[in-house]
């Protein structure tokens, strides 16, 4: 597929004048507010994101610090801004409002907005050499609801939510605790940005689908798709498969709060693992909706800075797939607490383990791809391989965590903390800031500082193997998630782990500026400033890509 | 697609997309089946210790009673918000497998109103749900107790003798039948 050579006509001369004739960019508030551009609308949901990633990132924060030493310092305090009145109660519910709040915004308005909504919408279209997205007004409707979907969510810690104000039930909103647990309407709003969030993404991914198999380019067959329009497309059936599912879940949560049906509550002949098997067969999807289009992002750039087609393009196409499938039918393993019998675990370990035969393939895939290669170590491939490495340490510590027995013990503690922010904050974090570096030339016309991004990848690199490798100490130990407090036993490695957050904050705002700068003061960026490396349709065109590129179709040979 | 003549005549684009919308509508649908489908699996499997319902006359055509004999423990739960006192007669029974036996369960209402109440019950191991027949229980229906009235409730069952052919379950020594008494909100309905 990386052999592409593409005669784009895409931005010829003539072209150009031709689109500055015909079509003149909108005004400020039509452009940005009533976007039907794929560019446009995959700028909003980077820059969506990268709003809700700070939120999300200072909410952890905050944690970190309640953590470093053991005992309530801050709770309360925290609490009475909300609501002046606050004891230590409102306190400790404050913090199950941050847990939820971290977690929420984490997985639903920071990783999947930037990965799809982002550079899905901005590459899907050019790397198949579209026009743009199949239905655009459909786009701009996902990416506004998804906004309101987060304002639901930050409202809902401003109202009561049982114990104290906001909703304190865990990203996974288990029942009981989200149903009789939680009287007032903030787990209702809470609840209700989820459907908000999730009807976006399905119609997202009506669209990607769509778009991938209505409007490729001439000689763009679908095995000669770039990798990551492979991974979205991918991606997008997992959407359209797992997200109606929590859908209904969540729906019935609402009618047992609201509308006294007992799905969930044993008094009337419910069950609330029941819940737990409805969330987590869309969970275990969605986490890989979250690590796929990484996937995606992180073949393009090996390859291009390995100046070679990435090894075996089918085999990772279709280990991409093969997640896809096998993701559907693990999700018990994230409950083999519930009372399973032993065959029930040893198929749910047995399946989950399987897993890692197509994960491997990818890894491998990638060091084969680099393997002889002609490489250079700029900014987007630091952060590729700082993305294989954790993704493997992550990916290694999930294959303990499969093992029915091992997980009775590791069940929510901060092994499962550490292993999971291993592959996804750090594992898919990674692959968001290498797709960030690669393409910001590209999406801005300008040169991001390499010195700066350097300086980002390590100081964040090392910042967030502080943060998260001691927790898998603590949890060998015993420490469970969600507390705000513990034994004295546990204040060592909670206080580096802290300390660990601390790094990364400065390499995030080290981040910030090389933004900045860039946009302000960096290099005008080439139409391709990789080289011979690059092969994808995006780089035939300008830097940034006109408002609306191709009008003449590119040829594929 | 004859059924839907429409579908012929949609541009591609409008046509993937039908597709991929029925797909999340059939996903919508097959979430809220999970329900009486999870319900089925439970009864049909025994899965998490559900007991099983065996018809009385067909339960009395052909019993088979095995030498062999399983200790049954009764633990009885009220949940919180019923007023109401709830004990086995006996705590604990020998049974021949495959014999039927009959344990009573005692429930008294302490409040000074009528209280309708429902039970919710299985057994653990919960290998054993599969092999634990009830032929009557109190269970089976609502109970109501006046003020203070006291009421002898019965559990007819058996040990299926089947459980002799299962390696998971042949070894259980006891089994405990576990009810727990839930007030029956008028306002709430069985899902």
């Amino acid at each position: 597929m990386t052999d592409i050579a593409a005669t784009a006509p895409a931005h010829g001369h003539a072209d150009h004048a031709h689109d500055d004739h015909d079509h003149d960019t909108p005004g400020f508030f039509v452009r940005w507010f009533m976007s039907t551009n794929h560019k446009d609308i995959g700028t909003l949901y980077l820059i969506f994101a990268i709003v809700a990633g700070i939120v999300g990132g200072v909410i952890s924060g905050m944690m970190r610090w309640e953590l470093a030493e053991p005992g309530i310092q801050y709770l309360t305090g925290w609490a009475q801004f909300f609501d002046p009145a606050a004891s230590e109660v409102q306190g400790k519910h404050f913090w199950n409002v941050m847990i939820t709040a971290h977690g929420l915004i984490m997985v639903f308005f920071m990783v999947m907005p930037a990965m799809i909504g982002g550079f899905g919408n901005w590459f899907v279209p050019l790397m198949i050499g579209a026009p743009d997205m199949a239905f655009p007004r459909m786009n701009n409707v996902s990416f506004w609801l998804t906004f309101v979907a987060f304002v639901m969510l930050v409202g809902s810690m401003f109202v009561p939510g049982g114990s104290g104000l906001g909703a304190g039930t865990g990203w996974t909103v288990y029942a009981p605790l989200s149903t009789s647990g939680s009287a007032g309407p903030a787990v209702d709003m809470a609840i209700f940005s989820l459907h908000l969030a999730g009807a976006a993404s399905i119609l997202g991914a009506i669209n990607f689908i769509t778009t991938i198999f209505n409007m490729r380019a001439p000689g763009m067959t679908i095995h000669k798709m770039p990798l990551f329009v492979w991974s979205v497309l991918v991606t997008a059936f997992l959407l359209l498969l797992a997200l109606p599912v929590l859908a209904a879940a969540i729906t019935m949560l609402l009618t047992d709060r609201n509308f006294g049906t007992t799905f969930y509550d044993a008094a009337g002949g419910g069950d609330p693992v029941l819940y737990q098997h409805l969330f987590w067969f869309f969970g275990h999807p969605e986490v890989y909706i979250m690590i796929l289009p990484g996937f995606g992002i992180v073949s393009q750039i090996i390859s291009t800075f390995s100046k070679k087609p990435v090894f075996g393009y089918l085999g990772m196409a279709y280990a991409m797939v093969a997640i896809g499938v096998v993701g559907f039918i693990v999700w018990a393993h994230h409950m083999f607490t519930v009372g399973m019998s032993v065959n029930l675990k040893m198929y749910f370990t047995a399946a989950t383990m399987v897993i890692a035969v197509p994960t491997g393939i990818k890894i491998f895939s990638w060091i084969a791809t680099m393997w002889g290669g002609s490489m250079s170590f700029k900014t987007p491939m630091v952060w590729s391989l700082g993305f294989i490495f954790m993704f493997t340490v992550g990916g290694v510590t999930g294959v303990v965590l499969a093992n029915g027995g091992v997980d009775t013990n590791l069940h929510d503690t901060y092994y499962v903390v550490a292993h999971f922010h291993y592959v996804l904050s750090l594992g898919a974090v990674f692959s968001l800031f290498a797709g960030f570096y690669y393409w910001f030339p590209k999406m801005s016309g300008r040169m991001y500082n390499e010195f700066l991004g350097q300086l980002h990848f390590w100081i964040f690199f090392i910042g967030v193997n502080v943060l998260f490798f001691p927790q898998h100490f603590l949890g060998q130990q015993g420490m469970p998630r969600r507390y705000p407090d513990y034994p004295d036993a546990y204040a060592y490695w909670h206080l580096i782990s802290s300390y660990g957050y601390v790094i990364m904050a400065v390499g995030v705002l080290i981040f910030f500026v090389n933004i900045l700068w860039s946009l302000a003061a960096g290099k005008k960026a080439a139409d391709n400033p990789w080289g011979e490396g690059a092969t994808t349709l995006e780089w035939t065109l300008s830097s940034p890509p006109p408002f609306h590129q191709f009008n003449e179709l590119p040829r594929i040979a | 697609m004859r059924s839907f003549p429409a579908i012929g005549r949609l541009s591609p684009k409008a046509k993937t997309a039908s597709l991929a919308s029925a797909l999340a509508l059939a996903m919508v649908g097959l979430g809220f089946a999970a329900v009486p489908l999870y319900d089925l699996f439970c009864r049909v499997t025994g899965f998490g210790g559900t007991t099983q319902r065996y018809d009385p006359v067909a339960a009395a055509a052909d019993p088979v009673i095995l030498s062999k004999t399983i200790s049954v423990r009764f633990d009885a739960n009220v949940s919180a918000g019923l007023p109401w006192k709830f004990y086995p007669e006996h705590p604990t029974d020998t049974v021949s497998i495959g014999a039927r036996d009959m344990a009573i369960f005692i429930a008294e209402n302490n409040s000074s109103r009528p209280v309708v109440g429902t039970a919710g019950f299985n057994v653990t191991p919960t290998q054993a749900g599969k092999y634990f027949a009830k032929i009557q229980c109190f269970c089976f229906t609502e109970q109501r107790l006046e003020p203070g009235q006291q009421m002898r409730m019965p559990v007819l069952f058996f040990v299926d003798p089947k459980i002799m052919d299962d390696p998971d379950a042949r070894d259980i020594q006891e089994i405990t039948l576990s009810y727990t008494f839930h007030p029956v909100d008028e306002g709430k309905k069985a899902s």
